[in-house]
């Protein structure tokens, strides 16, 4: 709000959620002065039922768009973990789903996850799985598309990504872990050590998740920022010597990735 | 989910894309995705609407978008806004309010709510219902903020009485004469929740009947109920919390039934929103109300129907 309307505002009476807000979120803070309970009661257990409301909504919130994450650390570490969150970095939106955006850089730096290196990018696909959720519907490019598309021309086309499109690149089996704890099923032994990126899309009503190659990380990367095929392809054999461009163009493709060809 | 269908006739609107449903003298429930299946399945739930929370559907596709077109073809469908925090001082967010008629367009909902209450600060969004301080001031900007929702998505809003915990040294009136002044300023209807009359009442310890004998009945086009729980204020008396969470309680539906007696069948809408059960104990509280609606229809709506058909 533009401060000579703050300054009017509070002339008139209307600020009451400067008074009202920073106890929300702080435990520390009293009662806010400017409420009370009625025929003179006090306000502390009343306050505290919107300090509830708020946290606890918030840390639901969390968890339901993390679950493998709270799956892994269990419940009671993912519900302090996001606490502390919420507190840090609370949603500016007024739509849940798009909440939790910075969360995965915070368990990065969170000093009780570094014992798990990973727990971050298991969070960003996760993260992208709920993007991928919400995104907007659009026809997908079908998998015999670059068959029918003039030869010649293929190593200047450009693919258009589908809205539900997302990359999740990682230096761990990021997409082993997330999908050992994204279902309710028993989690065994973690063997996979190799580094892992996540392809996330929304061909129809069901999000996938699938594991990419090597090289093809690079190569999607490149082809979400509107380089041609064969640019994308070179980049990824500079990066990658055993990039499969066939491997992973079928792959991308049946995955949905894209919605149209030029 | 994967029996539906994504609707990908959007965009430029030839008529109507639903069937006109009517809402009048119909209980309904909160529309849960884990429900659809059994909804579909049920063919004796034929009679009766859903409502769903407006910011639930704001993302631009997907499986919400699907379930809900899918619901919108056989039942009348109740918009119910939760977060355009109509009750704070600041200017309403213009992108959300777009977000929100976008909604009303696209969905035809026979019902368009929102709350007496505020939830964003600054830049901040604080994901509860907060309460505001009833004051000529605070009276001004609320008719201000519902006049320009109104002239936004083009047909007038029912606004919901909220369910407090505490309340502002600095009000100056009743939450009653507040609503009441609002509703002849702005032509808005209202959403009599009378869940959060009992608990208000409850946790400030006046009279749900008196409460209601002051509330602008004529002017009510729907009806929620809920569940509630108990806790303690500081002074260990009870402290009931809005928690939708369970049953609708006894007290509730007596007093539900005194205000469908004096108004006559008003679209009443159960809702569960958390311990969310199976489909069929939900449908059995909205048979309740139902009971209660179709022993009353021989009485004649009191004030105007606010449904859009």
């Amino acid at each position: 709000m533009r401060i000579a309307e703050s300054i009017s505002d509070a002339a008139d009476g209307l600020d009451y959620p400067t008074g009202f807000v920073p106890a929300l979120l702080d435990p520390g803070r009293a009662t806010p002065a400017l409420v009370a309970g009625p025929r003179g009661k006090a306000a502390n257990k009343r306050f505290n039922v919107y300090r509830n409301n708020v946290t606890v909504s918030l840390i639901d919130a969390l968890a339901a768009a993390f679950p493998a994450t709270m799956r892994i650390t269990g419940e009671t570490f993912f519900r302090a973990m996001a606490r502390f969150h919420v507190r840090e970095t609370p949603p500016t939106s007024p739509l849940l789903f798009e909440y939790g955006r910075d969360f995965p850089n915070f368990i990065e730096r969170y000093e009780y996850a570094q014992s798990m290196p990973w727990l971050a990018d298991v969070a960003r696909v996760e993260r992208a799985w709920l993007d991928a959720y919400h995104a907007a519907d659009a026809p997908v490019l079908p998998p015999n598309a670059l068959t029918l598309f003039p030869v010649e021309a293929l190593g200047d086309a450009v693919l258009e990504a589908h809205p539900s499109t997302r990359l999740v690149c990682s230096a761990y089996p990021a997409v082993t872990i997330f999908s050992a704890n994204r279902e309710s099923g028993p989690v065994g032994r973690i063997e996979a050590r190799q580094p892992e990126s996540a392809l996330v899309t929304r061909p129809a009503l069901d999000v996938e998740v699938r594991r990419l190659s090597p090289g093809a990380d690079a190569f999607l990367g490149s082809l979400l920022s509107a380089e041609s095929l064969g640019s994308a392809a070179a980049t990824a054999r500079a990066r990658c010597p055993e990039f499969d461009l066939a491997t992973a163009i079928v792959v991308m493709l049946e995955a949905g990735a894209f919605t149209a060809i030029r | 989910m994967a029996k539906l269908a994504i609707h990908a006739d959007r965009g430029a609107s030839e008529g109507s894309r639903f069937p006109a449903h009517p809402i009048d003298g119909l209980a309904g429930t909160s529309f849960k995705h884990q429900h659809i299946t059994s909804i579909l399945e049920d063919q004796a739930a034929k009679r009766g609407f859903f409502e769903v929370h407006a910011e639930n559907y704001m993302g631009e596709g997907g499986p919400p978008h699907a379930a809900l077109a899918r619901i919108r073809q056989d039942y009348p469908v109740s918009l119910h806004g939760v977060r355009m925090s109509i009750g704070g001082p600041q200017p309403l967010d213009k992108t959300h309010l777009g977000r929100f008629a976008g909604l009303i367009e696209r969905y035809e909902p026979a019902l368009v709510s929102e709350h007496l209450a505020w939830s964003t600060h600054d830049t901040t969004y604080y994901n509860d219902l907060l309460p505001l301080p009833y004051t000529e001031a605070t009276l001004r900007r609320v008719a201000d903020h519902i006049d320009e929702v109104q002239e936004t998505i083009k047909r007038p809003i029912l606004l919901e009485n909220p369910s407090t915990y505490l309340l502002f040294k600095e009000s100056t009136m009743s939450e009653t004469a507040f609503i009441r002044e609002l509703v002849r300023r702005t032509g808005c209807g209202l959403l009599l929740d009378v869940n959060n009359v009992f608990v208000s009442a409850t946790n400030h310890g006046f009279s749900a009947l008196d409460y209601l004998a002051d509330y602008p009945l004529e002017h009510v086009g729907e009806i929620h109920l809920a569940g509630h729980t108990e806790q303690e204020d500081d002074e260990g008396d009870l402290l009931l919390i809005d928690s939708h969470d369970g049953p609708v309680a006894d007290a509730v539906w007596t007093l539900f039934d005194i205000v469908i007696g004096r108004c006559g069948p008003l679209p009443t809408l159960i809702e569960w929103d958390s311990a969310i059960p199976d489909w069929p104990v939900l449908k059995a509280e909205a048979i309740a109300a139902q009971a209660i609606l179709d022993r009353h229809s021989g009485a004649l709506l009191r004030g105007r129907s606010y449904a859009h058909r």
